[in-house]
């Protein structure tokens, strides 16, 4: 399945996608990594918050709500 | 035993390992997992005692030391942070690493969340790299059979290499077999073969180059393999801490580190050629370790249902929708409020009448001693009195508030808040995870600055310690409840008891605003800087367990708080039984001291006894509205106080209208933080300004919005 890459912010709910590419470094890189957020893992975004900011996804069989700032540094397959 | 600060150099906000051993012969074992794995029910169903236990991830950041004995053996139980990986260097896993691998642990528990094994393996082939003496405990077993989720324990078990043992710890089941296991670990009675991952070609290789020079450093028991792949990597962390404890047990290396070092460049050199710069090694090691537990996951766990979340999804999308999510939070808090208004009255009424029956009858067995006048008023209309009063006010609300919000934290929905507010904390500067120790603040606040250590950004953990005290806590809640109960509203019945709600959720919700707004003002000035990342988990709801949370919150938080504060009222009461009855010029002391405040109070709405209450208070916010009450008895009037009505009487007779008690809420609501939480503040900042400030701010905050609603109204003229 070649998709195209997009940021996971630009996702909406229901959009399942996979993982391609962080491109954060440092110790936000690390901790989107410790979450299991390797290149190839289905990400499924489930709801937006009330404000719209952040959204929670499902990965690896956990939601986990991320702010725009780091979603968009995951680059992601469709 | 163990390492304190000192030794391994940690820094100051680290807690201090130093385990303490009854018994020279006693086993310690370190208790890890990810958050929100139960680890907190495991430790507190082994060792008997009552920690704290929610549901939302980061609750445990202090370490706790529990004992219990088995088979004649003593176990030492030390309950570590909740992490996900040891990897991130977030002082969360950087104090459960350190403990891992400086701690002196016989072995080490992991506790992992059958519902999500696969995740939760993550940190358990991590822990494995370090040490093989591990027992796995898969918990939540019960809440797996519930979504159709079947472990396999003994192909687990086959696959780690060390026991596993599954668990349902809230209903104690497995728990006897996982002592036996930590018992037959720590005999040495199982040859562990813990699993080792496998890393790509590039990184074995430059793990045996280094790996050459660790071996010969004198480690102990910790893996070299690892070890030389930490260094690899760059952890100065770990580096400096490994020095330091080599100085400790060895003298200085100096030599043979040097020579490490530079190794360790050539293995970097080496993987740079092979295209795996920092970033890049970080990858190939975190996928290698993650695609293992997704392989041992898949042939262990098996889903009969893959949908079974989607329930929770559905909950989710309606509970944080964007039309629903504020309305149903504010909803579900208002109802909370209205539930304890509703149902604490009548036995607030029973206690009063029976606590002032028996104070009666002390009286007449007084008169009939022919106890001396001044030692039956300190005693029963000081001492006493003052007692009956916290209890007959505190104790029916706090029985009903607190099981109901534990309920609110056990169902799993104290995430959802934060996830709901996050977008306005973001936009205050401020971190997402501020909302949860903000829901911590309605039990104690200094509860809620304890919590503040989930927070890693220090400029966001001092803002959340900062602003903490702007959401009421339970001494405060009796006195927003009482007053709104008896002034705010003019109606009788349900009417009454749903326009007190809205008062007590307007305080509520007024002082989110302040927290927020006093968050951006921190942010922009004292405290600059831009939001830090932030990740927050959103954990599977969970079916409470509604007796035990019966039981828990009334023993735990009821008792907890109303002991605090009857220990506090009763010498209070008798200090102020004195301020009241001593004299100098024919005034009592009170009355000098309520006639000083009295043009200050006035400005903002009070009168001087309440601003007097306030500073008198400060031991803790639950005696605020006895003092009130003591004072005026004291001083005008003796009113038999056996109802809210009389309550409502005395204050009118002294001075108050409804202005009164708005301000004296709004001042209840900011004002400095009780004296516990002062110094708990102390304790965690370290610093002697920050805690004059989070006395100032709250206080200076206090006297303008009541300068300003005082002056407002009388401007207007609406009393």
């Amino acid at each position: 399945m070649a998709g195209k890459y997009v940021p996971l912010s630009s996702l909406k709910p229901g959009n399942v996608a996979r993982v391609r590419e962080l491109t954060m470094g440092g110790n936000l890189r690390r901790r989107m990594l410790d979450l299991g957020l390797i290149r190839g893992t289905r990400i499924e975004v489930i709801n937006r918050s009330p404000f719209g900011d952040p959204v929670a996804y499902s990965f690896r069989g956990a939601l986990i709500a991320l702010r725009s700032e780091e979603a968009s540094g995951i680059i992601v397959e469709v | 035993m163990g390492l304190t600060n000192q030794s391994t150099g940690l820094g100051t906000l680290k807690e201090l390992y130093e385990v303490e051993l009854e018994n020279q012969d006693d086993i310690i074992v370190g208790l890890a997992g990810n958050p929100n794995t139960g680890k907190s029910t495991v430790f507190n169903s082994l060792t008997g005692l009552k920690q704290h236990t929610g549901n939302w991830p980061g609750k445990t950041v202090t370490n706790a030391q529990g004992r219990y004995e088995h088979r004649g053996k003593g176990y030492v139980l030390v309950d570590l942070p909740g992490t996900y990986s040891l990897l991130s260097s977030s002082l969360e896993e950087e104090v459960a690493r350190d403990f891992i691998c400086f701690g002196n642990a016989h072995l080490i528990v992991v506790v992992t969340d059958a519902t999500s094994l696969q995740r939760n393996l993550n940190l358990v082939l991590q822990i494995l790299e370090i040490t093989d003496k591990v027992v796995v405990c898969v918990n939540l077993m019960d809440e797996a059979r519930r979504k159709k989720i079947r472990v396999n324990t003994k192909r687990l078990e086959e696959h780690l290499g060390v026991p596993v043992v599954g668990t349902s710890a809230r209903n104690g089941i497995g728990l006897p077999e996982l002592k036996d296991a930590v018992a037959r670990m720590a005999a040495g009675e199982i040859a562990p073969r813990a699993k080792q991952i496998q890393y790509e070609n590039p990184v074995e290789k430059a793990i045996d180059m280094v790996r050459a020079h660790t071996d010969k450093l004198g480690l102990g028991d910790l893996n070299s393999r690892w070890v030389s792949l930490r260094l690899i990597e760059g952890d100065a962390a770990l580096m400096d801490t490994i020095c330091k404890h080599m100085e400790n047990h060895y003298g200085s290396r100096d030599e043979k580190i040097e020579s490490m070092g530079e190794e360790i460049n050539r293995a970097r050199l080496m993987l740079g050629e092979e295209g795996l710069d920092q970033d890049g090694l970080r990858d190939s090691i975190v996928s290698s370790i993650v695609g293992t537990a997704e392989e041992i996951g898949r042939d262990t766990v098996y889903f009969a249902d893959r949908e079974y979340r989607k329930l929770d999804y559905r909950i989710d999308r309606i509970l944080t929708s964007r039309a629903f999510g504020i309305p149903i939070m504010i909803a579900l808090l208002g109802l909370i409020f209205w539930i304890t208004i509703e149902g604490a009255n009548y036995p607030s009424q029973l206690l009063s009448k029976g606590l002032f029956q028996i104070e009666e009858w002390l009286t007449r067995l007084f008169i009939k001693w022919g106890t001396p006048r001044w030692i039956h008023g300190m005693l029963i209309l000081g001492v006493y009195r003052t007692l009956a009063w916290v209890v007959s006010v505190m104790l029916p609300p706090m029985a009903i508030f607190f099981p109901l919000f534990t309920l609110l934290e056990d169902l799993g929905y104290l995430p959802r808040i934060a996830f709901n507010l996050d977008s306005f904390f973001k936009r205050a500067c401020a971190h997402g995870k501020q909302a949860l120790t903000m829901c911590m603040g309605f039990g104690c606040n200094a509860a809620g600055i304890i919590a503040c250590r989930i927070i890693d950004s220090p400029r966001e953990r001092l803002i959340a310690i900062l602003t903490n005290n702007f959401v009421p806590c339970n001494g405060r809640f009796p006195l927003l409840i009482a007053l709104a109960g008896i002034f705010i509203t003019g109606g009788s019945g349900t009417l009454k008891s749903v326009v007190s709600t809205l008062a007590v959720l307007g305080a509520v919700v007024l002082g989110v605003v302040i927290t927020l707004v006093i968050s951006r003002i921190l942010s922009k000035t004292i405290l600059k800087g831009l939001p830090s990342s932030f990740t927050l988990e959103l954990p599977p709801y969970r079916r409470p367990q509604v007796g035990k949370i019966l039981i828990r919150s009334f023993l735990d938080r009821t008792l907890f708080v109303l002991g605090r504060a009857v220990s506090v009222a009763a010498p209070a009461g008798l200090f102020i039984w004195l301020m009241a009855n001593l004299s100098v010029e024919d005034v009592s002391l009170l009355d000098h001291g309520a006639r000083f405040l009295d043009p200050f109070g006035k400005l903002l709405g009070m009168d001087g006894y309440i601003i007097l209450a306030f500073i008198l208070g400060l031991p803790a916010n639950e005696i605020v509205i006895p003092i009130i009450i003591m004072s005026y008895m004291a001083s005008g009037a003796i009113i038999e106080l056996d109802s809210l009505d009389a309550l409502r009487e005395l204050l009118v007779a002294n001075g108050w209208t409804w202005l009164t008690a708005v301000s004296t809420m709004l001042f209840s609501l900011n004002h400095f933080p009780c004296g516990t939480t002062l110094l708990t503040i102390h304790k965690e900042t370290r610093s002697r300004k920050w805690t004059l400030l989070s006395f100032a701010i709250p206080t200076l905050t206090g006297i303008i919005v009541c300068f300003t609603v005082a002056q407002g109204v009388r401007l207007l003229g609406l009393v």
